[in-house]
C-alpha cells in the first residue's frame, strides 16, 4: 500500500500497477470511512447554525464535497441555497450565511467586505465561517472541518489541495506541512499505526517530524496496524516522470479531458450525441478498471474483444423462452446495459485521444523526449523544440518540453536560453515573461551555471550568510531549487534500459513500459529499493546526488 | 552525448518502438472503429427500466442533485430575476450572544483591533490544559498553543531580541502559519527597516513574509523589500506582473510604458518594450478593423480581437485580413493587367510597415523581434508572392540559414547571388540544371557563367 502525499495530481497510476503484483499483500483498508467521518463532522458543524441558511462554497471544494455529502445531505440539514464563492457581491436573501472555505486571505477579505456592507445597509444577518482543511491563522473565531483526506478510489487517496505544489515549492511557505501530518495522523487513528516510515526530501521530513508530534500528545492506540509501510516523498525529487508524455490510457484520458477529483467530463464528439457527461471514472466502472493501466496500444484490442464478448452475451436471449428471458432480465440484463454503456464511452473516448494525439504529431513528441530522456541527439531535440514553439501547437507542451530539456542537461546552454525563450514569449505571448521567471525559481527550466560545482556554490552562500551587512542575496540562496543530476542517476539507477530483444508492451516485465520501454520512473524506482531493502543502506550515492534529506523510522 | 547510433529510422523503426504508432493508418485503429459501430448498432430490449441504471445528467452534462448542477440551478434562477436583488432590512435584532457565540462584532472588528488575541472554538476536545490566562506563557508554550489553534498574546514578547527568539522559535517549528502570524505580530510592532534587516538572515521566515505580502496585495511594501535585498529584478517582473490586473487596453499601454524604466534584465528589457510596442500596435489595427466591412472581413469574421494575441498571431493576422483586403480592392480596377507584380507589391507595404516603420518597433527594416526567418515562414504560408519572401529572405543575417531558407522556397535570384558569391560554379550547375530553360534565372545563370571576369573556384 503505497502513499504518495505529494502528487498534486491524485493519480499515483503506475504505483497501483506495482501492487498488484504482489499477491502477498494484505486486502485494501475500506477507505469509505474516512468519508463516513468526514461527512459526520461536517454535519456536525452545520448544526450549530440551527435553522435555514445559505451555503457558500469554495470553487475548488465543490467536486470533493459531492463526493462526501451531496446535496440531499445538504438540504437535510436546513442549507437551503447553494453558491460558489466568487469574491463579488452577493445575491442572497438569507439571514444565515455558511461559507465552506479553504484558508485564503482573499476569501476572508472578501467575506468581511460583505459583513461591512451588510452592516451599512443595515442588514442583519448570522455568519459562520467553516475553513477546510484546517483554519489558518485568522483574527476571528471560525470552525474547522478537519477534511483531510479524499478517497477517489479503492485505492488512491488525496489530498486535493490544488495550491499545494505552488505555496509550498515556488513560495517556500510551509503552512501545508501540518495538513499532512494530520491527514497522516487521521489515517494511523482509524487505522492502526504504521510499522514502518521511510521518507526523502525537506518536506517530508517537516511532515513527519509534525506528525510525529500529533502522535506523541495524542492517545495511544493499540490497534494491529493494516498499513505496514508509509513513504513519504517531495515532488521535486522527480521533476522528469511528470514532465513526460503519458502513454497509458488513464494517463491519455487526463492529457486530454482533465480527470479532477476521480471524475471527467466527455463532450459530444465522445458520446455520440449532442450532450455533454460527466462520470466517475473509478474501479467501480468495471471497462475502465481492466484498461486504465494499460499502454494505449493495448486498449484497442481490449475494447474489440469486450465489444465481441457484448454482443454474444446480448446474443444469447434469441434462443430463450420466456423463464429464461425473465431470468435474464432480473439477473444479467441491467449489467449488460451498463457494460455497454461504459463501452461506448470508452471507445469514443479512445477514438478522440487518437484523433487528437495524430494531429498533434504525437509519435514525434514522444521520440524527441526519448532521446532527451538518453541523452541522445540533443541538438536535433532542440530543433524540434523550436519547430513545435514556431508553430504555437501547445503553450504548455511546449513548455515540458522545455523544462525536459533544462532537467536532463542540467540547465540549458545560455544562447539557446535566450533564444527559445523570445521564441516562446513570441508565440504565447510577452507575459509569460513571469512563467519563466516562476520555472527558473523553482529549477525546472534554467540556464548552465558556468564552471561552477556544487561547493563552490555552497562556500559562497556560506559567506552570504555570516555577512549580515551584506543587502544582497544571491539567486541560489533565495531559490529553493535543487541541482539535477538526472544523468548520474539514471546510470545509477538503469532508468533507461537497453533492451536486446523485443519489448513486449502487453506483457510487461518492468515499470518501463508506462513510457514505451524508454524509461523507468524515477520516484518508483526509488521507492522499489528502498522497500526491497527496507532502508536507504547501499543507496548513498543516490540520495547523496538527491541532495540528501533521507530517512527511514521503524514504528511509531 | 555522441554514441556510435544507426541511422535515425533503422533506430527508431526497430524493435523497441514497433510496438505501437500514432498514425491514423493503423490496423488496431481501424478495429476500434469496427467495434465503435458495432457497440453503437447493438440492439437492446425495451428501455423503461433503464432510468435508474444511467447517470441522470442534466442538459450541461452535471449529474443531476450534485452540488455544481445546484449552484448552477441557484445561479440562473438569480438571473432570470427570481431571486431579490436588494437585501431586506429586518427589524429583529438576530445579532445576539448566545447560541454559537460567533458575533457579527467580533469577526469584523478583529480587522481593525490592535490586540492580537484569538480564541478558538474547542471542537470535541475534552480536557483543558488549565492555562488559559495567557499573559503568563513561556516562548514554548506561546507556539505551542499557536500550533494548537488555542488563545494565545504576542503582546508580552516586547524587546527585540524577544520578538527574534519568538520568530526563530516559531521557524523551527516547520509550521507556516505560526511563522506568519509572528511575522503579522513583527510587522506591526517593529520599524520597517529592523524587520527587513533581520529578515535577510533569516531565509525560511523571509520567503514566507514575502509569500504574506503578495497574498494581502501589499505592492508598495514587497517592492521596498526587494529593494532592500538588492533583488531589483524580481521588483521589476513583480510590477510589471500588475499589468495583467488592468483590463483597458490603453491603461495597460501606458502601464506598459512607466514599465520601460524598471530595473530588468537586459533580456528581459528587450521583451518589455516589446510587448509595450506591440500593444500599442494593436491598438490602432482594432480600432481600424472593429468597424472594418470590406470582404474579407464578410467571408472570415474575426473570432476575437487582436488585442493582446502573441506577435507571431498578430503578424498572422495581418497578413491575411490586410493582404486579402487590398487584394479585393484591386480587383474591382480593370487596369490590373498594367499593374501586375508592382500592385500586388505596394498591397503588402502595411505588411511591411509592421518591420518598416519606426513608430511600431522604432527599429528599420534592418532589425526585428522576429527571426527574419520566421517571417518568411509566414508570409509564405499566407501566400505572399515571392518578390515579397525574397526582400526578406536577404535578411537574414545567417548565411547558411539563408540559403537553405532561399532553397526551401524557391528564392532563384537569392540562390543564384549566393552561389555567385561563393564563387562555386558547380553549385551554379547543378541548380541551373533543375530550372526551367527558357527561364529567366535559367539566363541568368548562363550569363554568369559566360563572363570571363569571374574566377570560379571549382
Amino acid at each position: 500500500m503505497f502513499i504518495s502525499i505529494y502528487s498534486p495530481a491524485p493519480v499515483v497510476w503506475h504505483l497501483q500497477m506495482a501492487q498488484t503484483e504482489r499477491r502477498d499483500a494484505p486486502g485494501l483498508p475500506d477507505f469509505f470511512q474516512l468519508k463516513r467521518l468526514a461527512r459526520d463532522q461536517l454535519i456536525f458543524l452545520l448544526e450549530e447554525l440551527p435553522g435555514k441558511k445559505d451555503l457558500f462554497i469554495d470553487a475548488d471544494l465543490m467536486s470533493p464535497l459531492d463526493r462526501i455529502a451531496n446535496v440531499t445531505i445538504l438540504k437535510q440539514h436546513e442549507v437551503d441555497k447553494l453558491y460558489k464563492v466568487e469574491l463579488k457581491p452577493i445575491v442572497s436573501g438569507s439571514d444565515q450565511l455558511c461559507f465552506l472555505i479553504r484558508p485564503r486571505i482573499k476569501t476572508v477579505k472578501w467575506i468581511s467586505d460583505l459583513v461591512n456592507s451588510d452592516k451599512t445597509a443595515g442588514r442583519f444577518r448570522r455568519y459562520k465561517i467553516i475553513f477546510t482543511p484546517q483554519k489558518f491563522y485568522a483574527y476571528v473565531t471560525t470552525d474547522e472541518w478537519n477534511f483531510y483526506i479524499l478517497p477517489l478510489d479503492d485505492d488512491i487517496l488525496s489530498l486535493e489541495l490544488p495550491e499545494f505544489f505552488r505555496d509550498t515549492f515556488l513560495e517556500g511557505d510551509q503552512r501545508w506541512m501540518t495538513t499532512g501530518g494530520g491527514a497522516l495522523h487521521l489515517l494511523q487513528s482509524v487505522y492502526g499505526s504504521f510499522s514502518k516510515v521511510y521518507g526523502i526530501g525537506r518536506c517530508a521530513k517537516m511532515v513527519y517530524e509534525s506528525w510525529r508530534e500529533l502522535t506523541e500528545e495524542g492517545e495511544q492506540r493499540t490497534r494491529q496496524p493494516e498499513f505496514a509501510k508509509v513513504f513519504l516523498i517531495d515532488r521535486d525529487v522527480d521533476y522528469v516522470t511528470p514532465l513526460c508524455s503519458q502513454v497509458v490510457y488513464e494517463g491519455l484520458v487526463d492529457d486530454i479531458f482533465r480527470i479532477k477529483c476521480g471524475s471527467v467530463e466527455f463532450g459530444p464528439d465522445v458520446t455520440s450525441s449532442d450532450k455533454s457527461i460527466k462520470v466517475m471514472l473509478t474501479s467501480q466502472d468495471q471497462v475502465f478498471s481492466e484498461i486504465r493501466n494499460e499502454h494505449f496500444s493495448n486498449v484497442f484490442g481490449f475494447l474489440s474483444q469486450k465489444a465481441k464478448n457484448l454482443q454474444t452475451a446480448y446474443d444469447k436471449r434469441r434462443g430463450m423462452d420466456i423463464q429464461q428471458m425473465k431470468a435474464f432480465v432480473a439477473d444479467e440484463l441491467k449489467g449488460l446495459k451498463q457494460e455497454h454503456r461504459l463501452l461506448s464511452l470508452h471507445i469514443g473516448a479512445s477514438e478522440s485521444i487518437m484523433k487528437k494525439k495524430t494531429k498533434q504529431d504525437f509519435q514525434e513528441l514522444l521520440k524527441t523526449e526519448h532521446s532527451l530522456l538518453e541523452g541522445f541527439e540533443t541538438r536535433e531535440s532542440i530543433a524540434y523544440i523550436e519547430e513545435h514553439i514556431n508553430r504555437q501547437v501547445s503553450m504548455i507542451d511546449s513548455l515540458r518540453l522545455l523544462c525536459l530539456l533544462s532537467i536532463t542537461e542540467n540547465g540549458l546552454l545560455s544562447k539557446d536560453y535566450r533564444s527559445l525563450k523570445a521564441q516562446y514569449l513570441q508565440s504565447y505571448g510577452m507575459d509569460h515573461l513571469l512563467t519563466f521567471a516562476n520555472l527558473r525559481q523553482l529549477g525546472l527550466l534554467e540556464e548552465q551555471q558556468t564552471g561552477e560545482t556544487l561547493t563552490v556554490m555552497e562556500s559562497k552562500v556560506g559567506k552570504l550568510v555570516n555577512d549580515k551587512t551584506v543587502g544582497k542575496l544571491t539567486d541560489a540562496f533565495s531559490s529553493l531549487a535543487k541541482k539535477s543530476n538526472f544523468r548520474a542517476l539514471s546510470k545509477r539507477l538503469a532508468l533507461v534500459p537497453k533492451y536486446g530483444e523485443e519489448y513486449d508492451l502487453r506483457v510487461p516485465r518492468d515499470m518501463a513500459y508506462i513510457f514505451s520501454g524508454a524509461y523507468v520512473p524515477l520516484s518508483c524506482k526509488l521507492i522499489e529499493q528502498v522497500l526491497e531493502r527496507d532502508g536507504w543502506t547501499g543507496l548513498e550515492e543516490v540520495t547523496r546526488m538527491l541532495n540528501g534529506q533521507e530517512f527511514a523510522v521503524t514504528g511509531l | 552525448m555522441s554514441r556510435a547510433k544507426p541511422e535515425d529510422d533503422e533506430y527508431w523503426n526497430s524493435s523497441k518502438y514497433r510496438a505501437f504508432t500514432f498514425e491514423d493508418d493503423d490496423d488496431e485503429f481501424s478495429r476500434l472503429k469496427e467495434s465503435k459501430r458495432a457497440v453503437n448498432s447493438m440492439l437492446v430490449d425495451d428501455d423503461e427500466d433503464d432510468v435508474e441504471d444511467v447517470e441522470r445528467v442534466s442538459w450541461s452534462g452535471e449529474p443531476v442533485e450534485s452540488i455544481s448542477w445546484s449552484v448552477k440551478e441557484t445561479a440562473s434562477s438569480i438571473r432570470s430575476g427570481s431571486e431579490q436583488g436588494f437585501p431586506r432590512i429586518d427589524t429583529t435584532p438576530s445579532l445576539s450572544k448566545q447560541g454559537s457565540g460567533y458575533s457579527l462584532s467580533s469577526l469584523f472588528k478583529a480587522f481593525s483591533e490592535s490586540s492580537v488575541r484569538a480564541y478558538a472554538p474547542e471542537l470535541r476536545r475534552p480536557r483543558s490544559d488549565g492555562k488559559d490566562f495567557v499573559s503568563d506563557l513561556s516562548l514554548d508554550e506561546t507556539i505551542r498553543r499557536m500550533q494548537k489553534g488555542r488563545g494565545f498574546s504576542l503582546e508580552k514578547f516586547r524587546s527585540l531580541q524577544d520578538k527574534l527568539l519568538l520568530l526563530d522559535k516559531a521557524v523551527s517549528a516547520h509550521d507556516g502559519n505560526v511563522i506568519t502570524a509572528v511575522l503579522i505580530y513583527l510587522k506591526r510592532s517593529l520599524s520597517k527597516e529592523i524587520l527587513f534587516r533581520e529578515l535577510m538572515s533569516r531565509e525560511v521566515a523571509l520567503r514566507h513574509y514575502i509569500h504574506f505580502l503578495k497574498e494581502t496585495g501589499e505592492q508598495k511594501l514587497l517592492m521596498d523589500l526587494l529593494k532592500a535585498l538588492g533583488r531589483t529584478e524580481d521588483m521589476a517582473l513583480m510590477q510589471y506582473k500588475e499589468h495583467l490586473n488592468i483590463k483597458d487596453e490603453g491603461r495597460r499601454k501606458d502601464f506598459l510604458k512607466s514599465c520601460l524604466s524598471l530595473p530588468f534584465s537586459q533580456d528581459d528589457a528587450a521583451h518589455v518594450q516589446d510587448h509595450y510596442t506591440l500593444l500599442e500596435r494593436q491598438i490602432i489595427i482594432e480600432e481600424y478593423d472593429k468597424k472594418a466591412v470590406t470582404d474579407v472581413f464578410k467571408k472570415f469574421p474575426r473570432k476575437a480581437s487582436i488585442l493582446n494575441m502573441p506577435i507571431i498571431t498578430t503578424l498572422y493576422y495581418s497578413c491575411f485580413y490586410h493582404y486579402g483586403e487590398l487584394e479585393q480592392s484591386f480587383k474591382h480596377k480593370e487596369n490590373i493587367p498594367a499593374l501586375g507584380a508592382r500592385a500586388k507589391l505596394r498591397s503588402w507595404s502595411d505588411v511591411d510597415s509592421l518591420f518598416n516603420t519606426k513608430n511600431w518597433l522604432g527599429y528599420t527594416k534592418k532589425r526585428s523581434p522576429i527571426a527574419f526567418h520566421r517571417v518568411v515562414d509566414i508570409l509564405q504560408k499566407n501566400s505572399a508572392p515571392v518578390q515579397v519572401l525574397q526582400d526578406y529572405v536577404n535578411l537574414i543575417d545567417d548565411p547558411e540559414l539563408k540559403l537553405s531558407v532561399a532553397l526551401k522556397y524557391k528564392c532563384h535570384d537569392v540562390i543564384i547571388n549566393t552561389y555567385r558569391d561563393l564563387k562555386d560554379r558547380q553549385l551554379l550547375v547543378s541548380y541551373r540544371d533543375k530550372l526551367e530553360q527558357d527561364s529567366p534565372e535559367y539566363r541568368k545563370i548562363q550569363e554568369l557563367l559566360s563572363n570571363g571576369q569571374v574566377r570560379w573556384k571549382n
